[in-house]
């Protein structure tokens, strides 16, 4: 059923890393990610490796859920890794057959490569993971504060992904809802050709149109109501003040970047 | 004969092995006689709406069985896509789910699906349409130009001109004005009386279910609490306000009554407690 | 007593569509409601009650006539923000009215766009929170709230703003009795404690029984205005307007027409089973 979709799934808590201010977690977050691209070799994986199981050890996150939340992945990770097995050229060729050469360095580069993905994911999913939505949008606002010289509508665009993660799970219910109404009308959503199937989701979609249609109109009648005005004069109840702890957490990214700059430059 | 529905064990549980699993059933055991009208109550949470989708095929139970007509609904491919025909279910809000350009084509939806010939569907879509009051001229009109009342006069219509033998439906009148609810309820009864149906209503106004039920069936903690008439349902007044549900305000003065001494017997619906009191009151003038 | 809503000689009709006419809604209106009471408004479906509410807030304006909300002219739009936070609105769809996906930050939501400072808006949504019994559920998620608790949380982001009145539309219809209870409960104690006047839509007649004061509408005229005794004792005009009586009225309506003569003002249970009582025992 859809309701059992969890990806990017918030789950409270009260960790250090649970309690890092949104900005210091999106910094580090691309901090990481850049460090992965610039880490070269074993030495330095194993030193992001590290960092990353610490992280996910304070966080007290269970590795179970971050693996399940890797389930819908696993076939993007198989053909990455494929990819990278069966199209790299190299010395050592170890198997070959119909033209297609396996290689020793096509082995590394697969196995690197889903390592690296795999860790990215992970990363993504510990800040998913450890910080509200709200916390997160709030964040990336004032990050993108400075965008706001330049006219570009920051808080509009924070707004509206704050509405929509509030609207997913109710229009996953609702389109839940609608598709077994019809089904109690004979509607049959899962034999027939491709173009059936598409036919057969019309009276699924134009409900839900009309419905999200519906919603937003009274949910902009609802905010106007309450003195909504867009941005400007607004005050937020839960102002992002940066704490020791995150000051800790900046020194402890510009660390791991150096130290991967520096092994990436003796190239380790 | 058997039993038009019959419930055997019924057990359905959400999402099990996750941490989100839940129990929405709990072996539950009923069957439905041909014609009836049943009533069922439960607050919300209770299973009402995981019920009525076993009853059609719309969900598989964790375990148990829905028997329809004697055969287990799940048996057969064949047996589970008829059982969405012969057992009509009518959602919640069943208005949000109209999507056609006209009404006509709105109502039409179910017995296309049914693979009905053209002259067939139109005559059920005619005789639906009677059946919940709505003009030939609304038929060719967009079902979202209408009234709250109106589309889901629409919606249920939808449902009705598949011709099930046995229609069940979510709390119908909620949201409407009292006259909406009455017109409601009367376009259920007429289809009921005309085609010999069995009804399965969910309501929480009790003052509805008391006055059209033969029966009811009040769910509490997945379970089936009372099976009964709305008499024996409602003399257990005490345990259903413990449940969290309402009881007719008429059985509340009629109880008060009765604690204050006159001999009253416990009624549910209005003209029961017209009658009863004004035998009362006659009685006492002869004596 | 001064006013908190006070419609004067209101006129107002629905923009034709397509060269469709303008439905007129209402000609030459007029209502006050006193600061502090708590008044329903009756109709059925399509009688203006929900125009006439949107009016309270300036999310429609007159065509003609004024509206004015302690003493605040709706029409005039510098004072918009003020009439707004001086009358809170809750709709019928409890989903369609949060905002925010914590409830704590959805009831933040109202104080923030007026640009109060963080702590006050804190102590605000705390208290807020409190009055509607909703406090320990302030970080769940709205969605998995029940009916009446997201109603709660609407109603807390609207006295979070501290508005001297709440118009509440339909807020009731959506729930089950239990959602309804926990609702009308919370208005009743706002009203009672906080004297926050109270406008009520609805369409059940015994959460109408319980204000102070019913107005009933139909095609866009006040047909009947008093205390709930007084409008309700009118039942043929009500059963001609669509609507009913509650049932204790009902039941001695029933009885009036075969012999009884009893009074129509019985609302309650254990009074109208004094009246049976009495009638029966003489």
């Amino acid at each position: 059923m859809l309701k059992d979709v969890t990806l990017g799934q918030f789950f409270p808590g009260n960790s250090p890393i649970h309690r890092l201010d949104p900005r210091t977690k999106l910094v580090m977050l691309i901090v990481y990610i850049i460090a992965l691209f610039v880490a070269v070799s074993w030495i330095s994986y194993g030193v992001m490796l590290a960092f990353l199981v610490t992280c996910i050890c304070i966080s007290r996150i269970p590795l179970k859920s971050i693996l399940r939340g890797m389930k819908p992945l696993v076939v993007i990770l198989l053909f990455t890794a494929i990819l990278n097995l069966f199209f790299t050229k190299g010395e050592t060729v170890l198997v070959a057959f119909w033209g297609i050469e396996i290689t020793l360095e096509g082995i590394v580069r697969a196995f690197f490569m889903l390592i690296r993905i795999l860790m990215l994911i992970s990363g993504t999913f510990l800040l998913t993971y450890t910080t509200s939505p709200i916390a997160l949008t709030d964040g990336l606002e004032s990050l993108l504060s400075p965008l706001k010289k330049l006219h570009l509508p920051v808080h509009e665009l924070s707004m509206m992904m704050c509405i929509a993660l509030r609207f997913i799970p109710t229009l996953i219910e609702e389109t839940d809802k609608i598709m077994s109404a019809q089904k109690a009308r004979g509607a049959d959503f899962e034999t027939g050709k491709l173009m059936e199937r598409v036919k057969a989701l019309v009276p699924v979609l134009v409900p839900l149109f009309i419905s999200a249609f519906r919603r937003a109109d009274e949910l902009a009648t609802a905010m106007e109501c309450r003195c909504y005005q867009g941005g400007t004069g607004r005050t937020k109840m839960k102002l992002l003040r940066y704490m020791r702890r995150d000051y800790i957490a900046y020194g402890i990214g510009v660390l791991l970047i150096a130290a991967i700059i520096t092994l990436a430059h003796f190239g380790l | 004969m058997a039993p038009i529905l019959q419930v055997e064990n019924l057990s359905h549980i959400y999402s099990a092995g996750t941490p989100f699993e839940h129990k929405a059933l709990d072996n539950m055991n009923f069957s439905v006689e041909r014609g009836e009208f049943i009533g069922i109550i439960g607050h919300t949470g209770s299973g009402k709406s995981t019920l009525m989708q076993h009853l059609n095929g719309l969900l598989k139970p964790t375990s148990g069985r829905v028997l329809l007509d004697g055969q287990d609904i799940w048996s057969d491919k064949k047996l589970t896509r008829q059982a969405r025909f012969r057992v009509g279910l009518v959602f919640q809000y069943p208005e949000y789910q109209l999507f056609e350009e006209t009404v006509y084509k709105d109502i039409s939806f179910g017995p296309k699906n049914m693979g009905l010939d053209a002259g067939e569907i139109d005559r059920r879509v005619r005789e639906s349409a009677g059946f919940v009051g709505l003009t030939e001229q609304q038929l060719e009109v967009s079902p979202f130009d209408l009234s709250g009342g109106q589309k889901r006069r629409v919606a249920i219509a939808g449902v009705i001109a598949m011709e099930p033998e046995v229609l069940i439906l979510d709390e119908p009148t909620a949201g409407l004005d009292p006259s909406g609810r009455d017109e409601i309820l009367a376009n259920i009864e007429s289809y009921r009386k005309s085609k010999n149906a069995t009804i399965i209503m969910v309501s929480h106004s009790m003052n509805d279910v008391a006055r059209l039920t033969d029966r009811l069936l009040v769910l509490n903690g997945s379970r089936i609490a009372m099976d009964g008439t709305p008499g024996e349902v409602f003399n257990r007044a005490w345990e259903l306000e413990e449940m969290g549900l309402d009881i007719p305000e008429v059985t509340r003065i009629f109880m008060r009554l009765k604690e204050m001494g006159l001999p009253v017997e416990p009624v549910y619906t209005m003209e029961q407690a017209v009658s009863a009191l004004k035998q009362l009151k006659g009685g006492k003038r002869h004596a | 007593m001064s006013e908190a809503i006070r419609v004067e000689h209101l006129n107002y009709s629905y923009p034709g569509v397509d060269n469709t006419p303008a439905v007129a809604v209402f000609r030459d209106f007029n209502l006050s409601i006193e600061q502090g009471s708590f008044v329903a408004v009756l109709g059925s479906n399509g009688c203006g009650k929900s125009t006439l509410a949107k009016h309270f807030n300036s999310i429609l304006l007159p065509c003609g006539g004024k509206v004015y909300v302690c003493g605040l002219d709706t029409s005039d739009e510098e004072l918009l923000i003020r009439v707004r936070r001086n009358v809170g609105m809750v709709f019928q769809n409890p989903d369609n009215q949060i905002v925010a996906n914590v409830v704590e930050e959805d009831v933040a939501f109202g104080p923030e766009n007026l640009g109060i400072a963080s702590p006050e808006i804190r102590r605000r949504v705390d208290k807020a929170l409190k009055q509607v019994n909703m406090y320990e559920y302030r970080e769940h998620a709205p969605h998995l709230l029940s009916g009446g608790q997201k109603q709660r949380v609407a109603i807390a982001g609207v006295i979070a703003m501290e508005p001297s009145c709440i118009v509440l539309d339909e807020p009731t219809a959506m729930l089950d009795p239990r959602g309804r209870k926990e609702v009308m409960d919370t208005i009743l104690r706002l009203n009672a404690e906080k004297g926050i006047t109270v406008v009520l839509i609805t369409h059940h007649m015994d959460e109408a029984a319980q204000a102070q004061r019913v107005v009933v509408l139909n095609k866009g005229a006040v047909v009947a205005d008093g205390k709930p005794e007084d409008v309700f004792s009118n039942v043929e005009l009500l059963h001609r307007i669509g609507l009913a009586a509650p049932e204790t009225v009902e039941l001695c309506y029933a009885l009036n027409h075969e012999g009884f003569q009893l009074p129509l003002n019985r609302l309650d249970i254990e009074k109208c089973a004094q009246t049976l009582y009495d009638a029966i025992k003489v």
